[in-house]
């Protein structure tokens, strides 16, 4: 009796494994392949494409890719991506953090109606707003410029306002009153009490931010036009142009770079960012 | 006690500078990147205006030729099926997935890890222009295909009848966010509720149907909202996948890239600016119609 169940046992972790492992294999084979065909000589990625494992490994593709086009090369591309990456990250991250206290902590007249206000903008799709913030940035002289993309990072994120507030709620109060007591004003408090215990939402905030920008395709689209400005996911657009006679080693070898600040940061943050989504989508 | 609250009152009680003051980047923010581009939406989207001439009022003429616009139809059609295909195709994958990943076997954090792989890079450009190759008629896809004996060259994402079906396939194969909020909410299903159920001899679906359905409600509605919604803001894949056309013959032409189209391709702001209205009409709508339904599906626990 004890034996059956124990094969039994085994059998079903045998079978639940092969399954997880076997879908698991499916949903990783696009990007093993985007990865693998990059060491492919150019002329080899859709010569029996299926298979993974290159016949011959060249690194040839990346040194090609990295030369870029029209007399830029991607060093060029990916330091306008980081420009306006980290600015922006900068800017939601800080701003964000302070409106976040503003609404957990203090008591002000209308608070209510606006913290109604900036939750009906999280569910307000930016694409709305395309149009008129055009008209409005190209009155501002703005365009071809990277002021679109990281001016509006500075007046803080629905989203990431709300997460960070969540988390300040959790926060007793009790601490901050002892911190007013000893003589804190509200800006101490603030940055002594509320910030370092916030840590946590401010890096699953910077992160998220990060992801954003750094995979923003419309921005750019938008407003950066002259090619000196691009960032990597526009490049990338000009570069897999199929009227342009695409290059697939050097194009496949440069989006395998532009995802590789992506996974660096999966892997060193990961925690934060399944605690972050869990959270979010627990509390509403 | 009565001190102790009175303290607190006057320490902690209305203040207007400072409350104003903190969230000022973002009331700031909100007056001049979201009100007011929205209003000046709503004036354009009243007159004919090409950028270089100032803009001239037609009074409803846009919104007339919004409704008698074939593309307009098109473009909508395209969204809902999207919206309403992907959405539920999603929510079915995460909580499937996430029921498996709650078992009790080894090797879970490793899988739930290879599993929202996807999920990072999916928004990207570079997994977008991957797709169309994958699916190209010398692709991976068609050389497997050919492998085990079934031979069609398709372009799928060139083809009208299955470009659609590639991009769904793309959003839904990014169902790790879901997994994760889902895996969350049933770690929180207390595990008496299911021996209870167990010793009144409910079988697995059962207990499935009248415990985790109900306790997972909640997560599942803020998911269903937050999906739709991101339907209406499909652009980059669609915009990559059709080379910025919406094509072939229409059948990507998502609305958001329509607005585009309309506006900084052909530069007619108004009608542009025109269906942008319409969209945020029909967001509302959704909003209130998923709200308002919710009680009738929705279960808060009742101490929360």
């Amino acid at each position: 009796m004890m034996k059956s169940m124990k094969t039994r046992k085994r059998v079903g972790a045998i079978v639940y494994h092969s399954f997880v492992i076997l879908l698991g294999c499916v949903m990783l084979y696009p990007i093993v392949w985007l990865i693998l065909s990059s060491f492919k000589p150019g002329d080899q990625i859709f010569l029996n494409a299926a298979n993974l494992i290159p016949d011959t490994f060249v690194l040839e593709n990346y040194r090609t890719g990295w030369a870029g086009f029209g007399g830029l090369t991607f060093a060029t591309f990916f330091k306008n991506s980081l420009v306006v990456t980290i600015l922006t990250v900068i800017g939601e991250v800080s701003t964000s953090t302070v409106v976040a206290y503003g609404f957990a902590r203090v008591r002000f007249k209308w608070k209510g109606f606006w913290f109604a206000c900036m939750i009906v903008t999280m569910l307000l799709p930016t694409q709305v707003l395309m149009i008129p913030q055009y008209i409005m940035f190209q009155k501002f002289g703005w365009l071809n410029s990277f002021l679109p993309l990281v001016v509006p990072a500075f007046a803080a994120r629905p989203f990431f306002i709300f997460l960070i507030m969540q988390f300040i709620k959790g926060i007793p109060k009790s601490l901050d009153e002892s911190a007013f007591i000893d003589g804190s004003s509200k800006i101490g408090t603030f940055f002594h009490i509320i910030v370092p215990l916030c840590i946590p939402s401010i890096i699953t905030s910077a992160i998220f931010s990060f992801y954003w920008k750094w995979d923003d395709f419309m921005g750019p689209l938008l407003y950066l036009q002259t090619p000196k400005l691009y960032t990597v996911s526009l490049a990338l657009k000009s570069f897999s142009d199929p009227s342009a006679g695409t290059n697939w080693g050097s194009l496949f070898a440069m989006l395998v770079a532009s995802l590789i600040p992506s996974f660096v940061i999966f892997i060193c943050f990961q925690k934060y960012i399944v605690e972050g989504i869990a959270t979010t989508g627990m509390k509403n | 006690m009565k001190a102790a609250k009175k303290k607190k009152g006057r320490d902690f009680g209305v203040d207007n500078l400072s409350g104003y003051l903190l969230i000022g980047p973002w009331l700031v923010g909100f007056f001049l990147f979201t009100l007011y581009p929205l209003f000046s939406s709503l004036y354009y989207s009243f007159t004919s205006y090409d950028l270089l001439t100032s803009p001239k009022w037609v009074g409803v003429q846009n919104y007339i030729n919004v409704f008698a616009d074939a593309r307009f139809y098109q473009s909508m059609k395209v969204t809902f099926i999207y919206a309403l295909v992907h959405v539920p195709l999603k929510l079915l994958f995460a909580l499937g997935i996430a029921l498996l990943f709650n078992m009790k076997h080894r090797g879970i954090g490793i899988y739930r890890t290879l599993y929202y792989v996807p999920s990072i890079v999916g928004g990207s450009i570079a997994v977008s222009v991957m797709w169309v190759q994958l699916f190209a008629s010398k692709g991976p896809f068609n050389n497997l295909l050919a492998k085990i004996g079934i031979d069609i060259s398709r372009n799928w994402i060139g083809d009208p009848d299955t470009s659609l079906m590639m991009i769904i396939i793309l959003a839904v194969w990014q169902f790790g966010s879901p997994m994760l909020i889902f895996l969350a909410g049933l770690k929180q299903i207390p595990v008496s509720y299911y021996e209870a159920a167990e010793i009144d001899g409910a079988n697995v679906f059962q207990r499935f149907i009248k415990i985790t359905v109900p306790s997972l409600s909640p997560v599942i509605f803020f998911n269903l909202l937050m999906q739709i919604i991101g339907a209406f803001m499909a652009f980059t894949q669609c915009y990559i996948v059709s080379n910025g056309t919406g094509g072939p013959s229409d059948t990507t032409l998502f609305y958001a890239l329509y607005i585009y189209l309309q506006g900084l391709k052909y530069h007619k702001m108004g009608f542009g600016c025109a269906l942008a209205w319409i969209m945020v009409i029909i967001i509302a709508l959704i909003t209130l119609l998923i709200f308002k339904t919710s009680d009738t599906w929705v279960f808060y626990e009742s101490d929360d």
